[in-house]
């Protein structure tokens, strides 16, 4: 469903992916790995166009990703950015339902409402919730909205960018079974990217590592620590020793 | 020592012109999305009381007080040599034609540009700029256009309110400080203006209301990041913003009252 074909991409002397290839099958939950600064949330940019590759392809249902209509193209996507991205000004219910009130999905105003009062409940979150702004949530709720906006108009394809960074075991616990559920349940391809191992375990079908910008392994999560890899092995188990310069 | 100086001025020089080739290339665009659908008439609202509605106290305080010195100034210079009398039509012509659109239009570079470039450059270090991008809204079409139209309609109103208020200062203090008579007062001041002041005041109200947030909304899309880049966008806008402004006006005067 998604395909990245030698993508290449720099910010100046900074060569951040040098090469990637990777295809990600439909209805597939794919988690990638790899330490900081390597390139995991300008890959996922990419696809979406927030970043334009410099040499390579990036393919979506076999067809270019940064080709054809724009809207229609977005219309596939969810995005759960890592720190919620949540509109400031606006109250949690039109945050969620953003998409449904404008655009090509736009809906009746208390349609939308009704909608996004159920993507709220979805996530674990009480109607009440929905008339106050994100300012006045804690970082998990914000999470939990951050999802319920993802999800709101079904889209074909989710991507989570550090779902569980800042959050505590328990709340991290939460957000990563609600993603499974979710992805499984709406049969959605899902690509998420974290360093969190757990979150690994909990929320992926199939893994990549992305090192040196490059995909250095992928592979199915059940085969990960049996990679053989000491670049994965290293990375998966947090050792300070092995390939992978502890500093960057 | 000779070509480094010269290299650093020249490099300085090309980042200049570049600058001035982007926020160009940025006003463009600005214009082409102006009269493209989809339009977001709520952000426009929104964006009309804060820029025009949320700036009346601050224009009214300035223009009140300026008004009122330059009654005073007027007196005291025009005593010196017995044209202390026209008070009423300095005052008019003053406010009309430059204190009132430059004051107000260095008050929304300070006020609105500054709030502009801080808010759109928040937004963008917390990724609410490339959520608005995946959700399928045009970033210029939500955020920049809804500014720069009410820009364009609210400050030459606010210009005019200022103008009103700047003369109503110079009235107070010179009716009630200065010794002048109220109903000849206003008569000079209404018989002196010509429609040509008031007319040029308004068409630099609207030219002031476009630069102050087309420079918030360009350099709050192009911040750096975090906190740091936040405060540089915001200082950079108004820097740009104010200095704009008072060369627009300069051409803008030409305009109207060369020759």
């Amino acid at each position: 469903m998604i395909r990245f074909d030698d993508v290449h991409k720099a910010f100046g002397a900074n060569h951040v992916l040098r090469g990637v290839t990777l295809d990600v099958p439909r209805g597939e939950s794919m988690v990638i790995i790899g330490g900081s600064g390597t390139g995991k949330s300008v890959a996922l940019k990419c696809v979406l166009g927030l970043v334009t590759p410099d040499s390579g392809t990036i393919e979506v249902d076999g067809k270019p990703a940064l080709a054809g209509d724009r809207d229609a193209f977005l219309a596939k996507f969810g995005m759960l950015f890592q720190g919620g991205a949540l509109f400031d000004s606006l109250p949690v219910w039109q945050n969620v339902a953003f998409r449904l009130l404008r655009g090509a999905l736009k809906r009746p105003k208390a349609e939308a409402r009704e909608i996004a009062i159920e993507k709220l409940r979805r996530v674990g979150l009480t109607p009440d919730v929905a008339d106050r702004f994100p300012a006045e949530l804690s970082g998990g709720m914000q999470k939990r909205v951050g999802l319920a906006r993802a999800i709101a108009a079904d889209p074909e394809i989710i991507f989570f960018d550090e779902p569980t960074t800042g959050l505590d075991p328990i709340m991290a616990g939460v957000i990563n079974d609600l993603i499974r559920e979710i992805v499984v349940e709406m049969g959605a391809t899902a690509m998420t990217i974290t360093h969190d191992m757990t979150s690994v375990r909990a929320i992926a079908d199939r893994v990549a590592m992305l090192h040196g910008g490059k995909i250095r392994w992928t592979g199915p999560v059940a085969d990960m620590d049996a990679s053989g890899d000491p670049y994965l092995d290293q990375f998966i188990h947090g050792r300070a020793e092995g390939p992978i310069a502890a500093v960057r | 020592m000779i070509a480094r100086t010269l290299g650093g001025i020249g490099a300085q020089v090309l980042g200049f012109m570049a600058v001035v080739g982007r926020v160009s290339i940025y006003a463009g665009q600005v214009l082409r999305h102006l009269v493209t659908p989809p339009f977001y008439g709520r952000e426009f609202l929104n964006a009309l009381l804060n820029i025009g509605w949320l700036s009346l106290p601050v224009v009214g305080l300035t223009a009140v007080f300026t008004g009122g010195a330059l009654a005073l100034q007027i007196y005291a210079g025009g005593s010196r040599f017995d044209a202390a009398a026209v008070v009423p039509q300095i005052v008019a012509i003053g406010m009309v034609r430059e204190l009132g659109p430059v004051l107000v239009g260095l008050m929304i570079a300070a006020r609105v540009t500054s709030s502009i470039a801080a808010e759109i450059a928040t937004m963008k270090v917390t990724e609410q700029i490339d959520a608005l991008v995946t959700l399928s809204t045009h970033p210029m079409k939500y955020l920049t256009v809804p500014r720069v139209l009410a820009g364009l309609i609210t400050v030459p109103v606010l210009v005019g309110i200022g103008d009103i208020i700047g003369i109503f200062g110079g009235y107070q203090v010179a009716v009630h400080s200065l010794g002048f008579n109220s109903a000849t007062y206003l008569q000079n001041t209404v018989d002196f203006l010509e429609p040509l002041d008031v007319i040029s005041s308004l068409a630099k109200g609207a030219a002031f209301g476009v630069i102050a947030t087309i420079m918030g909304c360009y350099f709050g899309m192009n911040s750096g990041r975090g906190a740091q880049g936040v405060g540089a966008a915001t200082k950079s806008s108004v820097e740009a913003a104010s200095v704009l402004i008072l060369a627009a006006n300069f051409v803008l005067t030409g305009v109207f009252f060369s020759a």
